[in-house]
């Protein structure tokens, strides 16, 4: 019964989608405030018919209910209850619901939050976001129902994929779609903006928050779904250039491109246009990483079973809203005013270069993902392209970034004095040096990139701290007076710092990789070996039973002089449900660096076991973190903050005054 | 400067930019493009040995050796060609005869491939047989491997 009213809500929550795409749109046309005002309680009414059916399914997949198709085919009655919660999103069907869940959610805080918007803004905004809903909740419902009945009902579940029987699937889906999916918000901004043809610098303070939150949680999304990979594949690698992956960076870097034009829109009225267009791309991107994970046009881990019904639907879906987006720009754009030119050596005319620098780091990742799919339409012939590739381009062109990032933030808006800012940045440019020769020299004939990425990691964590450190003791400050204006600095400084010491720490992890050890091996019990300068030994090799999986584990103990730092355990897990394996890496911490080993079939006492050493490896993961939490600081920052009622008002004022 | 000045300043520096990341993509295409063959499309091409590439296929059944020091070798079919593969090292949960495989490395002679990483997809539901066998019917074998 909850299944069919889960059903029922997911077509109401159709039905007012459709209403708020059209009935507020003609509301801004005619400027009437009663049809606008429908839209907010659409947007709400529409969240809480889509959380209902969530939660319906939700319900079906705790009370393992083999007759919705969905629960039989994803869940088996002996999984943790955990699982059978995230099961809910470990398919293609579930997934889109929360797809769809977090759309409205994001609607639903346009509606509640945002009353200080101007109201044809609003209306427009909540009538694209509508519109996007209304595509989605119809693809559900035509092609992916959650709620499909199986009869006769089994007696038990098929199990969900014992990949995805992990904490990570708690936590990757939902953060990586609050990424993604946030951008649709932005994207609705930009359409909203051209439909009324008009864009000015209170637009680009509605934005900016919901842009930073977007932002933030593909961050950590990303973040976590490579940590993800990392610990679960046990093949010790975090990122493999995967389209999948690429399609989640592409929204990336097109999103931290916009949160940098933004900052110039807001702050100088420059670069509207393109402000707009990056707007559009970014969520562009989102709907292609949708379509190629959907619609089975490459194979991948994240590839979901599929029906190509479904991605000619998605197809048409991103061909619609993209196409139309982009036809709306080029007709609508011209309309909007320019902004001021700036001198090229200016905060302004820094954050124009690193937009090039994302937005063509992001064209590099494009081509290397959509080419082999158009070769292969074209010629027939398949190709894939390697890392290689991608290390070269936007490994390339992200490590050019690095360097001016810095400057970046240290030049001033207007015009900047370059000079001074490099006096200022010696300090750390030096340190950045120092740290690579030092590296260099102590592993000399080693690896060359990885200590010169070192000393350019440095040199961007101590940049983004001097800008700080400048402002704070401007004219020979005492610290008493420092710490005061640290308190009274800006929460979107600190945010911009924090969410480049954050890349540096990123960069550090990414560059000590260089120096870590890896051993393939098949190894007796007690027999050491060596891994950078640990000495693993395995003690034993148990077999041990699971909820639902029985598994041989290896107990590992980690030596260093002699004494054990860590035992881990590694296993090799079956499950019979799906009768398929997986390996548990065993991975132990150590001063930010990890000792990975993922142990193979074991055979008469000895085990194949690949050992890693790789050290500082966490600060990949840790400066992701740290980014987020510089999004979350600039969020958090009073100028910003949404619904904040006594500068809400202040807001609208240059608002009312552009519309004159 | 003058207004136009600023305007060419930053035209410069953007064209400056794309030519450079397009040199880049032009430069990295050209050497980490990496082509996927079946046996049948191998052996039918000619390739030259030494060619860095993919071969993809199902592991024919009762190919697979492994030695005592990891080494191992077993032979992708599509049931119309064979490709004798050498490996060393570990291979993914899902890799197992009768199974899809993808293995990516040099090409030592016609019919002799030494891999040096083994893709296999993560879930077999994601390459139905019906699907496999229509393949094979067309001696094609459409790549089934995971992207790690």
């Amino acid at each position: 019964m909850i299944v069919e009213a889960g059903h029922y809500a997911l077509t109401l929550a159709l039905a007012l989608a459709l209403v708020q795409a059209f009935a507020p749109l003609w509301g801004a046309a005619h400027r009437d405030e009663g049809l606008i005002g429908v839209a907010q309680s659409t947007a709400i009414g529409q969240f809480v018919a889509i959380a209902f059916s969530f939660g319906a399914l939700i319900e079906a997949h705790l009370v393992s209910d083999f007759s919705v198709l969905n629960v039989a085919e994803n869940s088996h009655t002996a999984i943790p209850t955990l699982y059978k919660i995230t099961g809910v999103w470990g398919n293609h069907e579930g997934s889109m619901l929360l797809w769809v869940f977090i759309l409205a959610l994001f609607g639903a805080l346009v509606a509640a939050f945002a009353r200080a918007l101007p109201p044809v803004l609003r209306g427009n905004v909540l009538a694209v976001q509508g519109l996007i809903s209304a595509a989605f909740l119809a693809f559900i419902l035509i092609t992916s129902n959650p709620f499909a009945r199986l009869d006769p009902a089994p007696f038990e579940g098929r199990d969900l994929n014992p990949v995805l029987q992990d904490l990570g699937l708690a936590i990757h889906p939902p953060l990586l779609y609050l990424g993604y999916v946030g951008f649709s918000i932005v994207f609705s901004f930009a359409a909203a903006a051209l439909i009324e043809g008009r864009v000015d610098a209170a637009w680009a303070r509605f934005v900016r928050p919901f842009a930073l939150i977007a932002w933030s949680f593909l961050t950590l999304g990303i973040a976590m779904g490579s940590y993800w990979a990392y610990y679960t594949l046990g093949w010790g690698g975090f990122w493999f250039w995967d389209p999948v992956e690429n399609a989640s960076l592409m929204p990336w870097l097109a999103g931290t491109a916009f949160v940098h034009s933004i900052a110039v829109m807001e702050k100088r009225e420059a670069l509207k246009v393109w402000t707009i267009f990056l707007a559009i791309v970014a969520f562009s991107f989102s709907l292609l990483g949708t379509f190629l994970v959907r619609s089975g046009v490459l194979t991948s881990v994240h590839a979901f079973a599929s029906d190509p019904q479904r991605g000619v639907f998605i197809l048409l879906i991103l061909a619609a809203f993209i196409g139309g987006a982009l036809a709306l720009f080029a007709w609508r754009a011209p309309l909007l005013k320019q902004g001021g030119l700036f001198a090229p050596v200016s905060r302004e005319g820094a954050l124009v270069l690193n937009n090039l620098f994302l937005t063509t780091s992001c064209a590099a990742v494009m081509i290397g993902t959509l080419y082999p799919l158009a070769l292969e339409q074209m010629t027939g012939e398949k190709i894939s392209v390697g890392a290689p590739f991608f290390n070269m381009t936007c490994g390339a062109l992200l490590i050019a970034l690095c360097a001016i990032v810095p400057f970046g933030q240290s030049l001033a808006w207007k015009r900047g004095d370059l000079l001074g800012v490099a006096q200022r940045l010696a300090v750390a440019g030096a340190a950045g040096l120092c740290i690579a020769a030092a590296l260099l020299t102590l592993t000399s004939g080693g690896p060359v990139l990885a200590p010169l990425g070192a000393g350019l990691a440095v040199y961007v964590i101590l940049g983004a701290l001097s800008e700080i450190a400048a402002r704070l003791w401007r004219g020979g400050a005492s610290a008493r007076i420092a710490l005061a204006r640290a308190w009274g600095l800006p929460l979107s400084a600190w945010g911009a710092a924090f969410a480049h010491i954050g890349v540096g720490v990123t960069l550090l992890g990414l560059a000590m990789t260089g120096f870590g050890a890896e051993t393939i091996a098949t190894m007796k019990i007690g027999e050491p070996r060596a891994v950078g300068p640990y000495l693993v030994v395995f003690e034993s090799a148990q077999p041990r039973l699971g909820p639902n999986y029985r598994e041989t584990v290896a107990k590992a103990a980690i030596r260093k002089d002699g004494v054990v730092v860590a035992t881990v355990e590694p296993a090799k897990r079956f499950f019979p449900a799906r009768e398929t394996s997986t390996t548990e890496a065993g991975i132990a911490t150590l001063d930010l660096g990890q000792v990975y080993i993922s142990i193979g079939d074991e055979t008469g006492g000895a085990i194949a076991a690949r050992l890693y050493w790789k050290p500082l490896v966490t600060l990949i993961w840790i400066g992701a973190c740290i980014m987020a939490l510089g999004g979350a600081l600039s969020l958090a920052d009073r100028r910003l903050r949404i619904g904040a009622p006594a500068r809400a008002k202040g807001a609208i004022a240059p608002q009312a005054a552009g519309a004159q | 400067m003058t207004r136009k000045g600023r305007r060419l300043t930053l035209i410069g520096v953007a064209l400056c930019v794309i030519a450079f990341a397009a040199g880049l993509a032009l430069y990295a295409l050209r050497d980490s493009i990496v082509f996927f063959y079946g046996p049948s499309e191998l052996a039918e091409k000619d390739v030259r040995p030494g060619a860095h590439l993919r071969v993809g296929g199902l592991v024919k059944p009762g190919s697979l050796v492994k030695a005592a020091d990891g080494k191992m070798s077993f032979v992708i079919t599509d049931n119309a060609h064979d490709v004798a593969v050498t490996y060393q090292g570990q291979v993914p949960d899902l890799f197992r005869e009768g199974q899809g495989v993808v293995a990516e490395g040099v090409l030592e002679a016609p019919g002799k491939f030494h891999a040096d990483t083994i893709l296999a997809k993560h879930d077999e539901r994601y390459m139905p047989r019906e699907v496999v066998d229509a393949l094979k019917k067309q001696g094609r074998w459409q790549e089934g491997g995971g992207g790690s």
